[in-house]
Formats: structure tokens, C-alpha cells, sequence
């Protein structure tokens, strides 16, 4: 168990926890940093700000209380679907990879892909907005010609980790993959 | 290699035994589905072995001993290893677990065929194998991985996407997971020995506890059948009816076509020959669609009832009937109105005064005709509500098929108003386009369907220019006229379609799908999940398999009903075109569009 800190494609602080539960069984756990407090105090009193400003011309109520209603909601959604807090690849050799990404509500939302549908996990390169980013991918086989590529399954795909610590994940997972063919 | 082997939840606690399984060819993994207790006589488990075979139609085999050791029962080992020689197997797993360890250790002893020598790693072992002559075992470095199932929730779900039922035209490989959950599905026939039977063999597997409410299920079942055939002997009486000759004359048959009740009825009357089938469902697909066939339906008359018991309480369908006439005369008199409006200067525009006044009296006069219409209906309008009322006993879906009908009817002034002012319109910008056509020395050509030059004779010439810009001045009247029904019609379409929309939902939404998604979410699976269970240092690797429950987006996309609403859309710009040169829309579909 070793933890290791990195950095996004933002520039911003991640840490990667590799666990080896055996030898041909390993995770990965990349976790993004919390919610700042001063970005969630500065989203709130925007909206109460604009909230007040529009009660002061209209005298009306309802617009403060539907404010408070619109901030909590917000932040629920927010946490619920959006926030990621952690990422982790699961590799279990010869039986298969198990991605799953748990949000800041505890929600987690997990994919198992089975060996005999991987084809190979490879480092990608991405236009992503104005830059190149490199993203770790399974590739899946086409059913019935094992050497086309059917589809790519991208991973860490929230906390969008730089090279790094993508080489350091995908040595790992070659090792894996490479002693269980 | 790597050897997985499912083991079962609720054999971790299991006496020593033998254990009973499936080896899945070609993916060297091994389901353990029971374990059979000491003592029993080998010829005996054989035989019950085979029986199980035939009965589930999986491949069992006993793959290996598993010892669980109690106080007071030492030297089991050398016993365990003996019977790999009465079990004669290619590989012989040898499960143990300590009591108060929570790992379990295991060794997988392979037959080799060919080589007379045992060769043991562990000496203690190759001392006691060297007893047993003959056939020498051999330990092959291999790891192994314990995937821990509840057998009770692997055996009752259904993995997705579904897989072909017919083993003919299998459209993919059956992967690892899926022979799993089938071997696990298949072997019921196993899990009916109960543990308190006092039979030869006492094994450890899932047992049923018994099912919640099992007398009832019974008995609905004994009393479903005489239902079944009764409904579709009213079903049978039903489509003899549909079939007489009269219904297939033209204004019959073109009714049925498009008003919406009657084709609700078809529907149901689908709906219901499928639940009536006196045959039990094939396979998960079936079933399924016969269960939320059966739940749409309950729901919806459920829905009626409680519709209808409101209708005919305190006399609201009287109240109704009472606000009808009023509002239809209501109605009558706006139109009235807007048709004063339109026949003077509408919005300051300057209409041509004589066209303006021709439609304008046309469209009165034909309200006229309503009022009086309605007013000779007025007397009528309870009854027919009474009896329409009745109709919601079959469903909710009928009374709101039934209340788009009326509302169509009662709005036919203005869909003629509507198909006037879109006929008028539709002839000025056909004979606008090909006069222009003309006037630029062109036409169109039918056999190449393209647009050819063409020398046209002077007094054609002039007649063509001259119809062209009488039908130009006199468009904006038109499309004045066009534009104000055209909105009007728009609105009741609106209305059809949203009750159309509402039918649709009740008929297709996979109700008790989505039950079984929120009441018994492992039965039906996406796929599952896998969690570490306990790293202790020298034991094989334990994993936890729990079942992904579908996604409801997927349980709406797999088990809708499909009905007209599945079918390929208008797009909304065919709709804004359809608009434009004037074509009529409807709110139902055309059996042309439903084929393609």
C-alpha cells in the first residue's frame, strides 16, 4: 500500500493509491481533492447576492426562499452527479478489470469488463479542449475477430491524471496482463 | 494460469464433504454449486450425480473434498486425498479452511495420465501418496482465486444484454460470467434436497425457506387457467365480430383506421391473446413481456375504476354535460369574432376587401351550421357521456382514447376550417410555383423530374403572368386565413397528442420490470461487481461477487411494450415544411407511414 501524489492536467493536486492485494491482483485509486469551501461560499452568496438584488426591486419573497431552495438543490445534484471524489481500476488477472468511479454522495458507479473481452490497456493521446492529454484506455475486442478493436473504454476520466502517473498505472497493468496469458 | 473457483456464500460454514460442481471448459475456472456430507456410500453420489445430470441438464462432476475440521476429527486429511482415486477427475481441488482462519487454503492435485512417478513438492504428502500407487499426482504451480456468490441471487437473475435463448444461431461466444450464471440458473434440481430430509446424502447448497404467500400463488395459478380460456374464448367471439363483412365497407373500416379508440381496442385486444395463451412463456423475454402486459394492464383498469368511481359520484358527468354546450357555443362565438376581426383590417394589414368578405361569410355561415348543429345535439351530450363514462371500466386508456375522440368531434368545425384554408393555400403556392416557373421561361419536367428551359408562346406568356400576379396579391389573404386555422388546429392537435402521449405511456411502461428494478434488484443484472474480501498473508485471494443491478434507462429502452410510439417519428422539420406548403397534418399515423 503506497500512496503517491501527482498532479491533474489542471495543475491541481491528486494522489494515486496503489494496493496489491496479490500478485495478479491490483488497485488503483486515483482520488481528486475535495470541494474547496471557498468556491462553494463563493457560489452560494452569488446566487443569494443576485437573489437579493432581484427581492429589492420586486418585493416579493418567494424569490429568496426559492434562492435557498435553488442552492441546496444544487449542491445535492452536484455532489450526487458531478463531484467525483475517487477513481479506482481494479485489475484481477485472468479474470477480468473492474472500473469504478464513487461520487461525493457515496454513489459509486462500477463497470467489471471480463479478460476475454479486453484486448489490451494502452496510453491514448486526446485533443481536449486547446491542448494534447494523454488518457490510460482498455481497448475491447470485436466478438468475432479477436484482432479488431471494437471499442475503447477511457479510464480515470474525471480526475484526468497527467503522463506520470498514467506510466506508473499502466507498467503495473502490462506486468498483470502480461503473467496471466 | 490462474484457477478461479465460485464458491458458494453458504457452503463457507458447510461440514466436510465432497464438493459438487461444473468445471467450465476453456476458461479454466470451476463452480462450485453443493457440498455433500460425510458419511455416504461413493456409489450412491455417482448415482445422484447423474441423476442431477440429466434432470438440469448441466455437466456435474465432483470437483474435490472440502474439510471444515471440528474438535475430534483429525486424520481427514489422508481420507480427503484417497478419494480423488473413487472420483477419478483430470484436476482434484482440495479445499480446506481452519476454524476461527477466515481464508481457505487450497490445493489443486492434477491426474497426470502419462507419468507413473508421484512427485509431490509438499514431502509430507508424497509420503501418503506413494500408497496409492498406480496414478501419480502431480501439484501444478497455480494460483488460485476464491470468487465468493450468493448462490440464491446468481441462480434467480438474468444477465443482460440478453442472451439467445436458441443455441443454433448464437450470435456471440457465451463468455466466462454468463456460463457461470447459466450453470448456477440450471442446477435448481440440486438445490431441492433439503437439509432436514432424511435421505442417504446430506448436502449443504440454497435451500428455499419457503416462499412468502406460496398457498395463493397456487391457487391463482389453478384458478388462472379456466380465465385464460375463457378470455380467449371472448376473444375468439370478439375477432368473429371484428371479421363480419359489414366492418370492411368503406366508412366503417376508415373509421376504425383513425379513431383512437379503436385502435386502443386493437391493442388490448393484442395485449390480451397474448396473456391468454394458454402456453407458459419461453424463456426471460417472454416472460417479462407477459408479466408488464398483465401489470399495465391491472394498472390501468385499477385507474379506470378509481376514474369512473369519481364520474359517477355526486353527478359529475350531469355537471359536465351542463358545462358542454356552453362552452361549445362559448367556443362558436370567439371564432365569431375572430372571424369579424379577420374580415375587416386584421393587425392593419389591408386584405383584398372582396376575397376577404367571400371567406369571411363562407367560414359564419358554416358556424352557423355548428351552433344549430350542437344545439340538436345538446339534449344527447349526457347520455353519450353516461354511457362513454362506462367505457373506463376497461382502462384509463380508453376513457382518454375515448376523450380524444370526442374532442375531435367536437372540434370538427375547426378542422374543416382548417382543411379549407390549407386547401386554398396549398392550390395558390402549387400554381404560384409553376407560374413562376413560367414567367422565368421554364417548366417542370415529370419523366426526368427536373426543372427544363422551355419557349413558350406569347399569349401564354401573358396569361401566365397575368394569373401570377392576380394569385400573389390575392395570397395574402389566403395565408392570412390559413395561418389564424392553422393555429387553432394546432392547439387541439397539441391536445390529441398529449392524451395520445398518456395512452402510450400506460400501454408501453414496463411497470413490473421497473418493480422487480426497485423491489428485487439482483434479478436483473448488468453485470457484476467484484470487492476484495480479506488479504490474509498466505492465502489464496478472496473475492465477493455482488450483482449490478440494470440501469433504468436500460430496464425502460428493454422492456417496453412496443406500440405505435416505437415506431420511426416526424421530424419537426418535416412537420414546419408540412406546414408551409400547406399539406394537412393529423394527429394520428397513416397505415403507409407505420409499414415503412
Amino acid at each position: 500500500m503506497e500512496e503517491e501524489a501527482f498532479t491533474d492536467i489542471n495543475g491541481k493536486p491528486i494522489t494515486l493509491d496503489c494496493h496489491s492485494h496479490s500478485s495478479f491482483c491490483r488497485e488503483f485509486t486515483v482520488s481528486s481533492p475535495k470541494v474547496s469551501i471557498g468556491k462553494v461560499m463563493v457560489y452560494t452568496c452569488s446566487v443569494w447576492l443576485l437573489a437579493y438584488a432581484v427581492f429589492f426591486f420586486t418585493q416579493n419573497t418567494a424569490v429568496l426562499s426559492s434562492a435557498i431552495l435553488i442552492t441546496l438543490v444544487g449542491m445535492m445534484l452536484h455532489i450526487h452527479f458531478v463531484k467525483v471524489d475517487h477513481e479506482s481500476l481494479l485489475v484481477i488477472g485472468s479474470l477480468g478489470i473492474q472500473v469504478s468511479s464513487s461520487y461525493a454522495s457515496g454513489r459509486e458507479v462500477t463497470t467489471f469488463i471480463e479478460m476475454s473481452k479486453i484486448k489490451d490497456i494502452v496510453i491514448n493521446e486526446a485533443i481536449y479542449m486547446h491542448q494534447i492529454i494523454y488518457y490510460l484506455c482498455v481497448l475491447l475486442k470485436e466478438p468475432f475477430e479477436p484482432n479488431e478493436v471494437s471499442s475503447v473504454v477511457p479510464l480515470f476520466q474525471s480526475s484526468k491524471p497527467r503522463l506520470g502517473c498514467l506510466v506508473k498505472v499502466y507498467k503495473s497493468c502490462q506486468e498483470i496482463l502480461s503473467t496471466c496469458q | 494460469m490462474v484457477l478461479k473457483i465460485f464458491f458458494p456464500q453458504c457452503c463457507n460454514r458447510a461440514d466436510s464433504g465432497l464438493l459438487v460442481g461444473r468445471w467450465i471448459a476453456g476458461h479454466d475456472s470451476a463452480v462450485v454449486l453443493a457440498v455433500i456430507h460425510y458419511p455416504f456410500i461413493p456409489g450412491q453420489v455417482k448415482q445422484y450425480i447423474q441423476q442431477m445430470q440429466a434432470q438440469s441438464g448441466v455437466e456435474l462432476s465432483v470437483l474435490g473434498s472440502w474439510s471444515l475440521p471440528k474438535e475430534g476429527q483429525e486424520g481427514l486429511e489422508s481420507f480427503l486425498r484417497d478419494l480423488s482415486t473413487i472420483f477419478p477427475q483430470e484436476r482434484w481441488l482440495q479445499i480446506s479452511r481452519q476454524m476461527g482462519k477466515t481464508g481457505f487454503t487450497c490445493e489443486v492435485l492434477s491426474r497426470d495420465q502419462t507419468g507413473g512417478s508421484a512427485r509431490r513438492s509438499n514431502e509430507a504428502e508424497a509420503k501418503k501418496e506413494s500408497k496409492d500407487g498406480g496414478d501419480g499426482e502431480e501439484e501444478a504451480e497455480e494460483k488460485v482465486i476464491f470468487v465468493h456468490y450468493e448462490q440464491r441471487k446468481v441462480m434467480l437473475s438474468q444477465l443482460h444484454p440478453i442472451a439467445n435463448e436458441n443455441p443454433e444461431n448464437k450470435s456471440e461466444p457465451s463468455t466466462e460470467l454468463r456460463e457461470m450464471f447459466q450453470t448456477v440458473a440450471h442446477s435448481q434440481p440440486l438445490f431441492f434436497l433439503d437439509k432436514y430430509d432424511d435421505g442417504l446424502l446430506k448436502s449443504t447448497h440454497w435451500q428455499s425457506e419457503g416462499r412468502e404467500a406460496s398457498i395463493i400463488v397456487e391457487l391463482m395459478k389453478q384458478a388462472s387457467v379456466p380465465l385464460c380460456i375463457f378470455i380467449s374464448w371472448l376473444l375468439s367471439v370478439w375477432t368473429w365480430t371484428c371479421n363480419i363483412w359489414i366492418f370492411s365497407v368503406f366508412p366503417l373500416c376508415f373509421l376504425s383506421s383513425i379513431l383512437s379508440t379503436f385502435i386502443q381496442l386493437s391493442y388490448r385486444t393484442e395485449h390480451m391473446r397474448t396473456l391468454s395463451s394458454p402456453k407458459s412463456a419461453e424463456g426471460h423475454t417472454q416472460f417479462m413481456r407477459k408479466a408488464n402486459i398483465l401489470v399495465s394492464v391491472l394498472v390501468d383498469v385499477a385507474l379506470g375504476v378509481f376514474l369512473m368511481s369519481w364520474l359517477y359520484r355526486d353527478d359529475h358527468i350531469s355537471m359536465l354535460a351542463d358545462a358542454l354546450v356552453p362552452a361549445a357555443d362559448h367556443v362558436a362565438q370567439q371564432l365569431e369574432e375572430l372571424l369579424q376581426w379577420l374580415m375587416g383590417a386584421p393587425a392593419g394589414l389591408k386584405m383584398n376587401r372582396a376575397l376577404d368578405q367571400v371567406l369571411g361569410r363562407f367560414f359564419l355561415y358554416h358556424i352557423h351550421l355548428w351552433i344549430s348543429y350542437i344545439h340538436l345535439m345538446a339534449p344527447f351530450i349526457e347520455g353519450i357521456l353516461w354511457y362513454g363514462g362506462l367505457s373506463a371500466c376497461f382502462g384509463l386508456t380508453f376513457a382518454l382514447s375515448l376523450l380524444s375522440d370526442m374532442v375531435a368531434l367536437f372540434t370538427f368545425h375547426i378542422y374543416c376550417f382548417y382543411v379549407y384554408g390549407a386547401r386554398l393555400y396549398c392550390l395558390k403556392i402549387y400554381g404560384l410555383s409553376s407560374l413562376w416557373r413560367l414567367f422565368r421561361g421554364k417548366k417542370w419536367n415529370v419523366l426526368r423530374q427536373r426543372v427544363d428551359s422551355c419557349s413558350y408562346d406569347l399569349d401564354q406568356l401573358f396569361i401566365g403572368t397575368l394569373l401570377l400576379t392576380i394569385l400573389l396579391f390575392l395570397l395574402p389573404t389566403t395565408a392570412l386565413y390559413y395561418l389564424v386555422f392553422t393555429l387553432l388546429r394546432l392547439v387541439i392537435v397539441l391536445f390529441q397528442g398529449i392524451l395520445h402521449l398518456s395512452v402510450d405511456f400506460i400501454n408501453s411502461f414496463p411497470l413490473f420490470a421497473a418493480g422487480l428494478r426497485v423491489c428485487r434488484s439482483y434479478r436483473l443484472a448488468e453485470g457484476v461487481k467484484f470487492r476484495v474480501l480479506c488479504e490474509e498473508p498466505g492465502t489464496a485471494l478472496h473475492l465477493l461477487m455482488e450483482i449490478n443491478p440494470l440501469k433504468f434507462s436500460s430496464v425502460v429502452r428493454t422492456y417496453r411494450t412496443p406500440t405505435y410510439s416505437c415506431y420511426p417519428k416526424d421530424s419537426w422539420a418535416a412537420l414546419v415544411k408540412k406546414l408551409f406548403i400547406g399539406e394537412l397534418i393529423y394527429p394520428w399515423r397513416h397505415k403507409t407511414t407505420k409499414t415503412d
